[in-house]
């Protein structure tokens, strides 16, 4: 059965270029805007209201029982989905038919007042998101326990830790029925073992019939837990299908790499009168019909450059940094001596060794192993993400190296 | 499942169980106006004493300005401090709720940026605080009534009517101001003023009788096309009993413009209520 059918589903705003930094217009303004308009004046000197489709001619179904994830960037269009199908908004074209009671989770303990204790914020909360006195009172027990807020109840949530805050709004919603659920980035706040209760309770939900509909730049969470996709990109929609196909796409689509640089001639080339760069280029070994980099893919770097001098004992020096700055490693090749010509040199990154993130290289030309005679910083960045099997924890994995070491564990005595 | 609701979202289509909607919550309704309450007097010292000191002392400063200084006087056999009281009761409970609700919407805005329900909710929940506190301060008025051995007579029967008429006229202004609200902060800044305005022009401190004396002037009909006069004096009438001046015709006027407000109102707020997230 389809629950959500929607068609052609547009979202317009008016931006307000002049008066942006305002967060409402005054009624002068509105006055004298129509005084201008009644004279004539005032469209052509002052263009300054722009339109802007948060979203744009969608269509999508959504079957019973699917667990959709939503993608894309920041101002895809994502959240004005989710405001359209939660009533909060209405959409400027277009019609959406949903069938079922639709509780939808936007933010974590929408409406908690912190003069209120916790058990008040229950019952407000809870009413604020549908729920009916009885079912809360139902429920209560099972809130407190799963928040694991007993001894706060009677505190008012403003001495709160953010910690138990977040649990206690994460509580109340896990605690709705609804036959659809709109989830958007809940994931985003919370410490790594909230996450992993999120994500329990919502697999629960899924496995019990319902519709959820997810929104998260957490792909390795909609990975495991979406069996559709949608992705969206400057208010359309993209690409929808099979999680796994249109994550790989989006991947491919938005990551912020510069993978390669090449120069024709050492005259427009970055270099110095004894260097010139011809390539940097990053060649992934993409595996399993990705295309992009994660945490186990190969990587090699190539470096190609003319060396103007007659002869020179030169090496390369290449860091790596991430990031927030930091260097994860320097590397060099042995020193040489090279005639006036090309050379070239190959690095490899072997998979299974950084972490997901940003990466920056830099690459420098030493001359006699001291004297710097040219440094591209920046020279080629790329992105690693994420890739999880056999685990079912989805937080940041911490560090800036992910390794596989040998690491052996097993029984070494049983206790009888 | 054994039944399945059926929800149509698109432009300018407000939803089709509108009104049942807010029926089903209407235990938001209390629950929110009961947020307002409790939030109100935490962490203050007296508490919800608050509640009755504040109409006390208004009466107290009107009575020595008007009365001992002005030397101003009621109409014959009424006590002027209970006729001031009188006023003061109805005017507050008006002007409270009326400003309550005129801000009701960006007092929640987190709530309508986050979750749907019926927008009417926050209106109307500001209404019940409003009736809630009003309780409170006829309370109040009764127990001097009695201190000063005037207790209302038969008329008191009619007192319902007043109050609600009062409830209708700042529910009708209030939606449209709390509408406003929403894209014009100049309106945060103008109720105040309005208030302030209302209380001279309206007889609380003074007995409408005084105005009957300019029934040929200009502004005499202007003056009653104001609801709230002729609810004051009907009011005032209930309590204080027929010696207090009321023109029972000036009702007709009143529940005249109640009426087209109110439903001018509504009309608006339906018409925005899908929208106020977008300029909140």
């Amino acid at each position: 059965m389809q629950v959500i059918v929607a068609e052609d589903i547009s979202k317009k705003y008016i931006i307000d270029h002049q008066k942006a930094m305002r967060k409402s217009s005054t009624l002068r303004d509105t006055f004298s805007e129509k005084f201008k308009h009644f004279f004539g004046k005032g469209e052509q000197d002052e263009v300054e209201k722009e339109e802007f489709w948060a979203l744009r001619d969608v269509n999508f179904t959504v079957e019973q029982g699917d667990r959709v994830g939503i993608i894309g960037h920041n101002g895809a269009g994502k959240s004005t989905l989710l405001k359209i199908l939660s009533k909060i908004t209405e959409p400027t074209g277009g019609k959406v038919t949903i069938k079922g009671r639709v509780a939808s989770l936007l933010e974590v303990g929408t409406g908690f007042h912190p003069e209120l204790t916790g058990r008040e914020n229950i019952f407000l909360n809870g009413a604020i998101l549908g729920m009916k006195r009885q079912e809360i009172k139902s429920a209560f027990e099972s809130i407190v326990e799963f928040a694991g807020v007993e001894k706060f109840l009677d505190t008012p949530v403003k001495r709160y830790s953010s910690g138990m805050y977040v649990r206690l709004g994460f509580a109340i919603s896990a605690h709705l029925s609804p036959e659809i659920l709109i989830i958007d980035e809940v994931l985003a706040v919370g410490d790594a073992d909230f996450q992993k209760k999120c994500l329990g309770k919502m697999r629960d939900v899924s496995e019990s019939g319902r519709t959820i509909l997810f929104v998260s730049h957490n792909l390795a969470a909609v990975q495991s837990l979406c069996n559709r996709a949608f992705y969206f990109e400057h208010g359309r929609l993209k690409m929808q299908g099979d999680t796994t196909h249109v994550v790989n796409n989006y991947l491919s689509h938005v990551a912020k790499t510069n993978l390669e640089h090449f120069w024709e001639t050492p005259e427009e080339a970055p270099g110095s009168d004894e260097v010139r760069f011809r390539t940097v280029r990053i060649d992934p070994e993409y595996q399993g019909g990705k295309h992009y980099i994660d945490v186990t893919t190969p990587v090699r770097v190539h470096i190609e450059f003319w060396n103007m001098a007659e002869r020179a004992d030169l090496n390369l020096s290449l860091h790596l940094y991430a990031f927030t700055g930091e260097c994860i490693f320097n590397v060099g090749t042995t020193s040489q001596s090279f005639e006036k010509g090309l050379v070239a040199a190959t690095l490899e990154i072997p998979g299974n060794f950084l972490n997901d993130g940003s990466y920056v290289i830099s690459i420098m030309v030493v001359k006699d192993t001291s004297t710097v005679l040219f440094q591209l910083p920046d020279a080629l960045a790329f992105e690693v993400e994420d890739h999880r099997e056999g685990v079912t924890w989805y937080g940041k994995w911490p560090g800036y190296v992910r390794p596989q070491l040998n690491f052996q564990i097993s029984q070494s005595e049983v206790l009888v | 499942m054994a039944y399945i609701n059926e929800v149509v979202i698109e432009a300018g289509h407000g939803a089709k169980n509108y009104w049942k909607d807010l029926w089903k919550n209407r235990e938001l309704l209390w629950i929110l106006a009961r947020r307002d309450l409790s939030v109100r007097y935490k962490q203050t010292a007296i508490g919800a004493a608050w509640a009755v000191l504040r109409p006390l002392a208004t009466m107290a400063v009107m009575v020595f300005v008007f009365e001992m200084v002005g030397k101003f006087e009621g109409d014959a056999g009424v006590p002027y401090p209970l006729m001031v009281l009188a006023g003061i009761t109805i005017w507050t409970f008006f002007a409270n709720t009326f400003t309550q609700i005129s801000h009701s919407i960006l007092l929640n805005s987190n709530l309508v940026t986050k979750t749907y329900f019926p927008r009417l909710i926050m209106p109307l929940s500001s209404v019940l605080v409003g009736f809630i506190d009003f309780a409170v301060s006829l309370g109040l008025y009764f127990i001097i009534a009695l201190w000063k051995n005037h207790l209302p007579g038969l008329e008191i029967i009619f007192l319902p009517l007043f109050v609600l008429l009062a409830l209708l006229t700042s529910l009708s202004f209030g939606l449209f101001f709390s509408v406003l609200n929403v894209r014009f902060r100049d309106i945060a800044q103008l109720i105040p003023f309005l208030v302030q305005i209302g209380f001279y022009a309206c007889p609380i401190a003074y007995s409408a009788s005084l105005v009957e004396a300019s029934q040929d002037a200009w502004w005499y009909d202007l003056y009653y096309l104001n609801p709230m006069v002729s609810i004051i004096n009907g009011f005032k009438w209930s309590l204080l009993g027929d010696g207090s001046f009321f023109k029972v015709s000036s009702l007709y006027s009143t529940v005249g413009v109640i009426s087209v407000m109110l439903l001018i109102s509504v009309y608006y707020f339906r018409k925005e209520e899908n929208s106020f997230v977008d300029y909140i």
